[in-house]
């Protein structure tokens, strides 16, 4: 480990390349299913395998899901866009060269805010978002002499999103890569699931001293299945450059792959690095126009993003900002927010709840909102019986919503009247019980009397107790107080 | 069996019962096997033709038969047909079957043409004598050991020997007109675009078109209608309208003419051929058309154009004739790098690793501005120029080769052989639409061809004035 004083001698430079996979029922250039899993070299038509005389057809899903991905950055969108080709040889690449954007990215520029675990905020700035196509796999199996290749990725539609050099820390990008992945998930553009490849990360990390005017040579790095092994490889990349410079060591721009097991990074052969991929417009795909009704019909087309929801939630709804944040992290937990607040036409309270204990329940059972078993009609149902003051708070999330929970299709009017938990909020059945608590307690309420209000709690509790959560808390504070104060 | 200039009057004596779609077959059939010196067919789909045959007379006898009902087809090895092979005469596919069947040949499938067979040609559609196949140079029908041109030379050379009514061939820069004007049958480049590519296996994909090898402008007119248009499968091809060119051959009208000075006046250019032009110009000024010469000064820089941007396209098409997919693999390779270069380097023949070679070299990070750049900019040029004179005349007339068919292996230098192609790669770099039609021989009966061009999507009007002038020399 490098010393703290050290590591601050250093400024690390970031630059990400994001590849998401797009979600579309076939692939880029050919009707093959894009799917996950299949078994080997199912999905694969003579225009993915590169037979002579195929040609590309334009899946036009995939040019919409791009531009929704740049509206949803803000990025310009180019008008006129044409595909390139960057020609290369690799037994997983069909044809011998990769169908992309070289000089006209679909999107330009853009900006993705960003807020770090430890709060510091940011906006990282995109270079460009482009389309490709993706490319097959090679599998080298144990025992097995021969590479195999697997078609079935190759042609899966792709974007590129590529940030500026920018980032500064392992956070930053780890920041970067949760919001993208929000992004796509809200777009419904992709499944953003970096463990099976449908987004993965380039991560290009340079070190330089800080205050100096120009970059250092870069790495980049490869092989990073998770946002966590992201941030443990830029973190492993920046000490090892600094290292190596400290020795007086150049670093080498090169491609390094990142190693899970030993949490380091490696140099790849270098001769990967001597390619010249000659780039040249595609030939064999009519250039493309972005007309102005193409862009409405996709904006109209845009759902509500995240940071839209959290200014309505906290602006419209007077959420705290870190509920809204946390009630904006996916999709589905916003949309069921919002459809509990309009059941019960109480966004704060439903907010509480959702902060609560239904978090406090997914995070127990390890499942999303989107497993859980209650509909927002079925929780508004419970939140309205405390509302109404028929339960109380901690009877309704202590007793009730377990049994709902278990039973997802149960009233739970019904089942607070089964288990004898109907709130007591009748003062002449509630008194009865505050004087035996009072008269059981004489030390205390002499206590209390001298000053020490404190006490009132400890009361209330023995009232809850006797009455077995069923007393009315606010109606047994106000009778407590009247009793104590005469 | 007569030999039958157009299909029309091949329709007309099947339905009148004067022969059948199994004699007509048969009579390219035999004269396949009679020449088969001529190494036209690299190979024959003899029972399946003949089976179409018979299924087909059936349908001609319920008046059910397709608009090319017996029309006896043959198509250059680039062009795919399913559960055929294709191998681009190239010893890279040997073996491979293609798995679907171009759009152009199925549509004329569709009309009840027979596909007779698949025909040799150069090597990738790289050559302009058909010296570059693999399977061995093609012969021409006239003369001793001539040269039919390239690189649809099989296809040109079946029609001239009447081994199939007529062929599909493709123009990358040449490779349909030139071989016709050699072997003298008529050979049609549409606009690019025209014709839908799916099914052609790529040379240089911004070139690249279908084109027809015919003994008659009838019959090109006919193919065109027939395979024109629109297709789901190829993105680049124009949705533009297909006009019934066959409905409009009958046309007479006086056009504005022009030639151009710098091809007339071209040292290489055979006197022969020169006088054969001239005499064309004369007729054509006589019956009434308006001739005039007209300036083409980027006439030097035609070749250096379309020799840079179509190797550099060659290049990225053929890499994926790599040994993993399908295709020859080398049997003797160490690790994934030999095995490309053995593969590579075994299964293609010279004259396309030569240009695999300029390819890649003109789009390599060093050279790229100066070539593949440049010679974007000079396509450009050229294009415009050339529809500047287009906007002026009907036609540019000119021979469509500088000399007649020469012998083969006389040329061994690759530069010499690019200037056979010198008058015909102007069409293929503005992509404008340009037939070759027989107009005379030397006097050693070698074929002379007359080339004609005119403006995109005018081939309505080019053929109609190619039939006229045809009728005339008939």
């Amino acid at each position: 480990m490098l010393s703290q004083k050290l590591i601050d001698k250093y400024q690390p430079v970031i630059g990400l390349e994001v590849h998401v996979q797009l979600l579309t029922a076939s692939k880029i250039f050919a009707g093959d299913d894009n799917l996950y899993g299949s078994a080997p070299n199912r999905n694969v038509s003579v225009i993915t395998l590169g037979h002579p005389g195929t040609l590309p057809r334009m899946n036009k899903k995939v040019i919409r899901h791009a531009i929704k991905m740049g509206l949803a950055c803000g990025s310009t969108i180019s008008k006129y866009q044409v595909f390139d080709r960057k020609n290369y040889f690799y037994p997983d690449l069909p044809k011998g060269y990769q169908t992309t954007q070289d000089s006209t990215p679909v999107c330009i520029g853009g900006v993705v805010p960003v807020k770090t675990l430890s709060g510091f905020r940011k906006e990282i700035i995109l270079n460009r978002i482009h389309m490709e196509e993706d490319a097959g796999k090679s599998i080298h199996l144990v025992g097995e002499k021969d590479t195999l290749v697997d078609f079935n990725r190759a042609g899966v539609p792709l974007i590129e999103i590529v940030t500026e050099p920018m980032i500064h820390t392992a956070e930053e990008a780890a920041a970067f890569l949760q919001e993208i992945r929000k992004l796509v998930r809200y777009l419904e553009i992709s499944d953003g699931n970096m463990e099976e490849g449908s987004m993965r990360c380039d991560a290009n990390v340079s070190v330089m001293l800080k205050g100096a005017k120009e970059l250092g040579k870069k790495a980049e790095v490869k092989n990073m299945n998770s946002i966590r092994n992201v941030s443990h490889a830029i973190n492993h990349e920046i000490e090892r450059q600094i290292t190596e410079i400290e020795k007086g060591n150049e670093i080498i721009s090169e491609t390094r792959t990142f190693d899970v097991a030993s949490g380091t990074t490696s140099g790849m052969r270098t001769k990967e690095e001597l390619n010249d991929y000659r780039y040249f417009p595609e030939p064999d795909l009519s250039p493309m126009e972005v007309t102005d009704q193409l862009l409405s019909e996709i904006k109209a087309e845009m759902p509500a993003l995240p940071k839209e929801l959290v200014q309505l939630f906290v602006e419209s709804y007077g959420l705290p900002e870190y509920d809204a944040y946390v009630l904006t992290d996916t999709k589905e937990l916003a949309v069921y927010f919002q459809k509990l607040g309009e059941v019960t036409g109480d966004f704060k309270t439903s907010s509480n709840w959702m902060m609560g204990p239904v978090k406090s329940y997914l995070n127990d059972s390890g499942i999303e909102i989107d497993s859980f078993p209650l509909s927002p009609d079925q929780m508004g149902l419970l939140i309205k019986a405390v509302q109404s003051k028929v339960v109380s708070q901690s009877v309704a999330t202590q007793k009730i919503l377990p049994v709902m929970i278990e039973k997802p299709d149960s009233d739970p009017m019904q089942i607070a009247k089964e288990m004898n938990l109907i709130q007591d909020s009748d003062s002449n059945s509630l008194q009865p019980i505050i004087d035996e608590v009072l008269s059981a307690n004489q030390a205390k309420v002499a206590e209390y009397k001298k000053g020490r209000k404190g006490l009132l709690g400890m009361f209330v509790g023995e009232v809850m107790k006797k009455s077995k959560g069923k007393a009315d808390p606010k109606l047994t504070n106000k009778l407590l107080k009247e009793s104590l104060s005469v | 069996m007569k030999n039958y200039s157009s299909y029309l009057e091949i329709r007309k004596d099947l339905e009148d019962q004067i022969v059948t779609c199994e004699t007509l077959v048969n009579h390219y059939l035999v004269n396949i096997h009679k020449h088969s010196q001529l190494n036209v067919f690299l190979e024959v789909y003899e029972e399946e033709a003949l089976e179409q045959a018979k299924r087909i007379q059936e349908k001609i006898e319920n008046n059910s038969a397709g608009t090319l009902a017996g029309l006896v087809v043959g198509i250059k090895d680039v062009l795919a047909y399913k559960g055929h092979g294709l191998g681009s005469a190239s010893k890279i596919l040997t073996g491979f079957k293609s798995q679907f069947t171009a759009s152009a040949v199925q549509r004329l499938i569709d009309q009840d043409a027979i596909i007779i067979g698949r025909q040799n040609c150069d090597e990738f559609a790289m050559g302009s004598s058909n010296e570059n196949s693999a399977y061995g140079p093609v012969v021409n029908g006239k003369g001793n050991q001539k040269v039919p041109g390239g690189s649809s030379g099989g296809s040109a050379v079946a029609v001239q020997m009447d081994m199939c009514q007529v062929s599909l061939g493709t123009d990358t820069g040449g490779s349909v007109r030139q071989p016709a004007a050699f072997c003298g049958v008529v050979g049609m480049k549409p606009t690019y675009s025209r014709i839908s590519r799916y099914g052609l296996a790529a040379y240089a994909s911004s070139f690249d078109t279908i084109g027809t090898l015919t003994k008659s402008v009838e019959d090109s007119a006919l193919l065109l209608e027939t395979m024109a248009g629109d297709d789901e499968y190829d993105s680049t091809v124009s949705t533009k309208e297909v006009p019934a060119y066959t409905q409009k051959l009958q046309k007479e009208d006086k056009f504005k003419v022009a030639y151009l000075a710098e091809t007339l006046s071209h040292e290489g250019l055979n006197h022969e051929i020169k006088d054969a032009v001239e005499n064309l110009l004369k007729k054509l000024t006589n019956r009434g058309h308006q001739v005039s010469e007209a300036n083409f000064d980027l006439l030097d820089y035609l070749l250096p154009t379309y020799y840079i941007l179509t190797t550099a396209e060659a290049s990225s098409n053929l890499s994926r004739y790599d040994g993993v997919k399908f295709g020859h693999r080398t049997e003797d390779s160490k690790n994934l790098e030999s095995m490309y270069k053995k593969t590579r380097s075994e299964g293609f023949g010279e004259e396309v690793k030569r240009r695999i070679m300029l390819g890649t070299f003109v789009l390599s990070a060093s050279y790229y501005d100066a070539f593949y750049t440049k010679a974007q900019k000079a396509r450009r040029l050229i294009k415009e120029q050339t529809e500047e004179i287009l906007s002026k005349y009907d036609f540019i007339v000119s021979p469509t080769t500088s000399t007649v068919a020469f012998d083969i292996g006389s040329i061994n230098d690759s530069l010499e052989m690019f200037l056979a192609d010198l008058f015909t790669v102007q069409a293929s770099v503005a992509g404008i639409p340009a037939i070759s039609i027989p107009y005379g021989v030397d006097k050693e009966g070698m074929p002379i061809g007359i080339q004609i061009m005119s403006r995109h999507f005018s081939e309505e009007k080019l053929l109609a004035f190619a039939r006229q002038i045809l009728a005339e020399v008939n």
